[in-house]
């Protein structure tokens, strides 16, 4: 018998990115990849910068690249993508310990799922994260002073 | 007595609609077929109107109408959810996407291979596993399960395997080999089984790193999941289940045994005693 032509539709990345109306906790685990990409992307550059130093010393000094505005604001950009990484990931070891997700139910229409019963520690995290990023913020950006 | 009239008015709507020929096309291409919709009519109503009316070559997989066979399984205006279960005006005021679920090699039209997910389904061998199967397979008692005992799994035990959480799942969108949210709930939908005695030979499954610990709670199978079975929440339960077990925490039970003859079951509380004989 041959063999039937068949066509891949596999979402790829798109599935992560789009995809059509969703829930908020689809929106936490891309939110969620993306910090954890960006902070494993800091941590390389960190690396390759920070050995560079004995090469690049004028880099450092007062006025130089790493006291400019834009190097403060990208490091708040890391220290955002950490408060929430941080504060979401606590959210998920919890519920992927299978705490905050309630017990099996009987489906009755309209269902109510596990997200409905997880939903107060997602808004709660996210609370904490705004407060954390609104502390780190003033201190990156110099405000506090 | 006044009956409710049933509104007969129509709507002109337009069913944009995924086509693939695999003889013919490279890609799906979308077109689009203006219907008149009615109140009540389903998505499928709608399909079934375009194949006799407007165009025979249109293909797609459905056989109950009625949400229990999981065949009908579409991407609607870009949420997967069964055609038979959904009406048109419900969802659509003047447009309605109609596609294959997404995730599956798409055979023609509207029609998924769905054999990737049967095929990691019966990897986590769905079924009652125990050493005396000799007892299990000859029918000479029944096996004792309290209320609460089939309440543990019973929520998982009502997926009809349309496919729906694989489609919605953004992991599986860019891992092959995820088990997918449909065979990791039917993995804790027996491991919570009494009857069950497979557990730690499913773990060798849903334990690897395509296993319940690629998930991290998207939940979109349980959003999208057309009878409610939430196999976010089984995947979670899994997962729990596996760290006590390979961190040697979990209590070992022996599976439920059979009862031979009335009497062997725990009476419920507060039943009276039945009357004493008469004849």
């Amino acid at each position: 018998m041959a063999e039937i032509k068949r066509y891949d539709n596999r979402l790829g990345v798109w599935g992560w990115l789009g995809g059509g109306r969703w829930g908020i906790e689809r929106y936490a685990y891309i939110l969620h990849r993306l910090t954890g990409l960006a902070i494993l992307l800091y941590f390389l550059m960190h690396v390759v910068v920070t050995s560079l130093r004995a090469t690049g010393q004028y880099l450092w000094v007062e006025g130089g690249f790493f006291h400019q505005p834009i190097f403060k604001f990208g490091e708040f950009l890391v220290f955002a993508a950490f408060a929430y990484h941080a504060l979401n990931g606590i959210r998920l070891v919890l519920v992927e310990l299978g705490f905050a997700v309630g017990k099996p139910i009987e489906p009755i229409y309209p269902y109510k799922t596990s997200l409905n019963v997880q939903r107060p520690l997602l808004i709660i995290m996210m609370i904490l994260a705004a407060i954390l990023l609104a502390a780190g913020g003033s201190e990156f950006l110099g405000l506090g002073k | 007595m006044t009956m409710s009239k049933t509104n007969t008015t129509t709507r002109e709507i337009n069913f944009h609609v995924t086509r693939y020929n695999p003889e013919t096309d490279r890609t799906p291409y979308v077109k689009t077929y203006r219907i008149p919709v009615r109140e009540g009519m389903t998505v499928l109503d709608g399909l079934h109107y375009i194949k006799d009316n407007v165009d025979p070559t249109l293909a797609w997989r459905y056989s109950c109408r009625m949400g229990v066979c999981g065949s009908c399984g579409m991407l609607l205006n870009g949420r997967p959810t069964l055609a038979c279960n959904t009406q048109v005006l419900h969802i659509a005021d003047t447009d309605l996407t109609v596609g294959p679920l997404p995730n599956f090699e798409i055979i023609r039209d509207l029609v998924p291979d769905l054999m990737t997910m049967f095929e990691k389904h019966s990897s986590i061998q769905p079924h009652i596993l125990r050493t005396d199967e000799a007892g299990l397979n000859s029918p000479d008692g029944e096996f004792y399960q309290s209320p609460a005992e089939l309440e543990a799994y019973l929520q998982f035990a009502y997926c009809i395997k349309c496919g729906c959480c694989m489609a919605a799942c953004p992991t599986l969108a860019t891992d092959a080999r995820y088990l997918g949210p449909m065979p990791l709930a039917a993995a804790e939908r027996y491991d919570k089984d009494t009857r069950d005695d497979g557990r730690r030979a499913r773990n060798e499954f849903t334990g690897t790193s395509h296993g319940a610990f690629r998930c991290h709670y998207a939940g979109e199978c349980s959003r999208a999941c057309p009878k409610g079975v939430d196999p976010a929440k089984a995947i979670q339960y899994l997962k729990r289940q596996l760290v006590l077990d390979y961190l040697h925490l979990a209590r070992r039970k022996k599976p439920c045994q059979k009862m031979h003859g009335p009497g062997q079951g725990k009476p419920l509380p507060n039943i009276p005693a039945a009357p004493a004989k008469t004849v």
